[in-house]
């Protein structure tokens, strides 16, 4: 299963994702920079990711806390999701998500 | 506890950086073993990461103790190392390192507050909390002139046309403290709900509809000016429409993200801005400058705070060598060591002894 992430410079990288992993840890294991500075605990808003929008309504809807804590990210849209929120499963093989400035 | 900008140095046998998990465990360890300790951080309050991160977030991870917040973390290490009478420097940033001819070191904070020691433990986490500086080109040259991360000054800010940026305590509070003495005050968020205090937000809402300030719904998405002068503001709302919105003053509140900053400085070898460090007692390529927690790196290292810990204990049996010279370093547990327990002021206690 992978998930493609695109980087701040526009390139797209194919990323071996792990079920019940967070979209988070599965970036950082793919060896792509983000900052993630709280460790995945919500609490930073520094794995600010938007999912494309071919994935709408194809999530889980973020909690309170993760909009929330979306309030300290920049550039903020409909598709913006914390990626320590986002928990792989087989259903999301294939997920695209783009990083945002200030996660890394 | 805490001072302001001293006359002379402060004379210490340990100067920490960082008054984290570890940094506050490292006082207890050095403290069983005689040395005295300074602490320095730029937050204003104990706790680090545990403090300015996740205060209300459980941590089940510390061994024997199954759940407790990063407040209730950094309270019960206040109360464990308080026998030991360490000072804080708090709401300062550890600027400069520089070593004295005599040995040791002399540590100058941003605050003027100049610390010599013997030894330096770094225990800075993940760096230094630092405002986030919204990703926008060439803000920098705004900074510190018509942008704000901070106020110091209101005064600065009177007759202002000013923007505040952000949703929580900090975006309401300033919009609100200096709404009486601005030109005017627009606070801008990117949604029409706010983390911030309920009353701020009430009395937000009611200048708002007295029509005493603005609020726009929008993200701070760029800025126009010249020579560190803001001219305006580039807002982008829910159906991305970018306007440039008049101001003179932009203050920005996103919280606070963490920057090694100045330790890169201190001439210690980097990885990936870690600091390595050996793994018998957490000494950096540097001798009597040590660095526990998040902030080394070693082959395994696991970035918990139980690893920090342990570093401590390592690193105090070596501090113990370069401190006491003359003394034999003597292995004791709490438990059994009247010593010990001398210097954690529990041993005479005969109330137990009359039970």
């Amino acid at each position: 299963m992978k998930i493609y992430l695109t980087d701040m410079e526009g390139k797209e990288h194919e990323l071996m994702a792990t079920e019940e992993w967070t979209v988070m840890e599965i970036i950082r294991e793919g060896g792509i920079p983000i900052l993630a500075q709280c460790g995945g605990s919500c609490a930073c808003a520094t794995c600010h990711v938007y999912v494309d929008p071919s994935w709408q309504g194809k999530l889980p809807e973020p909690n309170e806390e993760e909009v929330g804590m979306l309030d300290g990210a920049f550039d903020v849209t409909h598709d913006s999701r914390l990626a320590c929120q986002l928990i792989f499963t087989k259903d999301l093989d294939g997920l695209k998500v783009k990083l945002a400035a200030g996660s890394v | 506890m805490t001072d302001s900008a001293a006359l002379s140095p402060i004379q210490t046998d340990a100067v920490i950086i960082g008054a984290g998990p570890c940094g506050l465990f490292a006082v207890f360890e050095l403290g069983l073993n005689d040395i005295k300790c300074h602490l320095v951080d730029i937050l204003d309050k104990p706790g680090g990461q545990c403090a300015e991160l996740y205060p209300e977030k459980p941590i089940y991870d510390i061994p024997a103790v199954p759940v407790c917040t990063g407040t209730e973390l950094t309270e019960r290490l206040m109360e464990q190392i308080k026998p030991f009478h360490p000072t804080f420097h708090l709401g300062q940033q550890a600027e400069s390192l520089a070593k004295l001819p005599e040995g040791g070191w002399r540590l100058t904070t941003d605050a003027g507050t100049v610390i010599d020691a013997k030894l330096v433990i770094i225990a800075a986490g993940g760096g230094s909390f630092t405002p986030k500086r919204p990703p926008i080109k060439g803000i920098e040259d705004y900074e510190g002139k018509s942008v704000f991360y901070a106020v110091r000054k209101m005064e600065q800010f009177r007759g202002k046309n000013i923007v505040v940026a952000g949703g929580g305590d900090s975006a309401l509070d300033w919009a609100l403290n200096l709404q009486p003495i601005a030109k005017r005050v627009t606070l801008i968020h990117r949604r029409d709900e706010f983390r911030a205090a309920p009353d701020s937000v009430g009395k937000m809402r009611a200048l708002v509809a007295e029509g005493k300030m603005d609020l726009k719904i929008a993200n701070f998405s760029g800025l126009n000016g010249a020579d560190g002068q803001v001219q305006s503001i580039t807002l982008v709302d829910d159906a991305k429409n970018a306007t440039d919105y008049p101001c003179d003053t932009i203050l920005a509140f996103y919280g606070l993200t963490m920057k090694l900053g100045p330790v890169a400085n201190f001439g210690l070898n980097l990885t990936e801005n870690m600091i390595p460090v050996n793994t018998e007692n957490f000494e950096t390529s540097e001798p009597t400058i040590f660095a526990i927690g998040d902030i080394n790196t070693y082959p395994g290292k696991m970035k918990l705070i139980l690893s920090g810990f342990h570093e401590a204990a390592l690193m105090a049996k070596k501090a113990f060598t370069y401190i006491h010279p003359d003394r034999r370093y003597r292995f004791q547990y709490t438990t059994s060591s009247s010593d010990l327990q001398g210097k954690l002021g529990v041993e005479k206690d005969s109330s137990k002894d009359a039970a």
